[in-house]
């Protein structure tokens, strides 16, 4: 009887505590799902210059890695992660490239080669316009589709029927 | 008889040679800056590139000039690198000695994590004074290719002796101990 006691007392504190320690859980089920996957291809090993990913054996690259890992457990996000990795590293550690100097080059080659190509494009439209309108005479006289509709219409118009 | 050039021909041409600068530039301004070097080979002593970069143990802020008319052993370092793990011991005892003669060790730890490289200061018992370069900065003024590498910087701020990789009891006896004797 005594012991029935005991474990209705134990399950009644059970269900008293249980509330207060599910908003500790709830945390942890927000935790962002970040792994060290997500990150490695967005960042640098700055010893190797290469991305993360590939830097299988520098001893630099398994440290970053070890901090990504500390940073995954403590649920921080993939921005947070690389923000940390920035303050520790330089700017140099985000696989993009930077906004000045010879990284500069990274942006403007490519608005540049589209900015030649739709010019070269451009000019290859209009000199084609030019030689079609070369081929089909000066421009306000009529096409040849035209004169043949009106030899037709004489025609038709000389054998009335 | 004269014959223009497609002027698609030429657009081409001109990006492709353009592309090609741009890549040899690239290249030549990737690579390591072998000035001091040089300047060292020719016998003339080249001013050490000051720097004022974050204490390692987060207190301020501490620069080269901070220690202007000492000799300075500048060492470049990571506690991820094993032979910088290696020579520390040797750089902690000649901080030892020459401190009081009116010179220093001066560590620059290089793309590391802090506490990682605060763990490897502590476990090897290292009290000469740390600076940390989150992001590289100092390796294009001097030219660093890999690490360990330690400049000496005399009373006046020139660089006499560098060795790329680790240092050893030699060149500290004969680049370091002859600046700290001579007198001003």
């Amino acid at each position: 009887m005594r012991r029935a006691a005991a474990v209705a007392l134990a399950l009644m504190a059970l269900a008293l505590v249980a509330p207060a320690l599910a908003p500790a859980a709830a945390p942890a089920a927000e935790c962002p799902r970040t792994t060290l996957g997500d990150v490695e291809n967005e960042v640098m090993c700055p010893v190797c210059g290469t991305p993360l990913g590939l830097a299988t054996e520098a001893p630099q690259a398994e440290r970053e890695r070890e901090l990504i890992r500390r940073l995954v457990d403590d649920c921080r996000s993939k921005e947070e992660i690389k923000q940390t990795l920035v303050a520790e590293f330089g700017d140099n550690v985000l696989a993009l490239p930077g906004d000045d100097g010879f990284d500069l080059a990274a942006y403007l080659v490519p608005a540049l080669a589209l900015l030649v190509g739709g010019g070269a494009l451009a000019f290859a439209a209009l000199g084609w316009r030019r030689a079609r309108g070369r081929r089909d005479g000066p421009p306000g006289a009529p096409s040849a589709g035209a004169a043949a509709s009106e030899r037709l219409q004489a025609d038709l118009d000389r054998y009335e029927l | 008889m004269h014959r223009s050039r497609s002027p698609f021909v030429v657009a081409a041409v001109t990006g492709v040679l353009a592309l090609l600068a741009l890549l040899a530039y690239g290249l030549v301004q990737s690579g390591p800056d072998d000035g001091i070097d040089t300047a060292l080979a020719r016998g003339e002593l080249p001013v050490a590139p000051g720097f004022a970069l974050e204490r390692l143990n987060g207190e301020g802020r501490g620069s080269l000039a901070d220690y202007r008319g000492k000799v300075v052993v500048l060492n470049f370092w990571g506690s991820w690198c094993t032979p910088c793990r290696d020579e520390s011991p040797l750089l902690q005892r000649w901080h030892e000695r020459i401190s009081a003669r009116g010179g220093t060790v001066l560590g620059v730890d290089e793309i590391d994590v802090t506490s990682d490289a605060r763990a490897f200061v502590r476990e090897l018992g290292l009290t000469y004074p740390m600076l940390k370069d989150t992001d590289e900065s100092l390796r294009p003024d001097y030219g660093i290719t890999g690490y360990p590498e330690t400049f000496v910087v005399d009373r006046r701020g020139r660089i006499t002796a560098l060795r790329r990789g680790p240092v050893d009891e030699r060149f500290m006896r004969e680049e370091v101990l002859p600046l700290v004797e001579e007198r001003l």
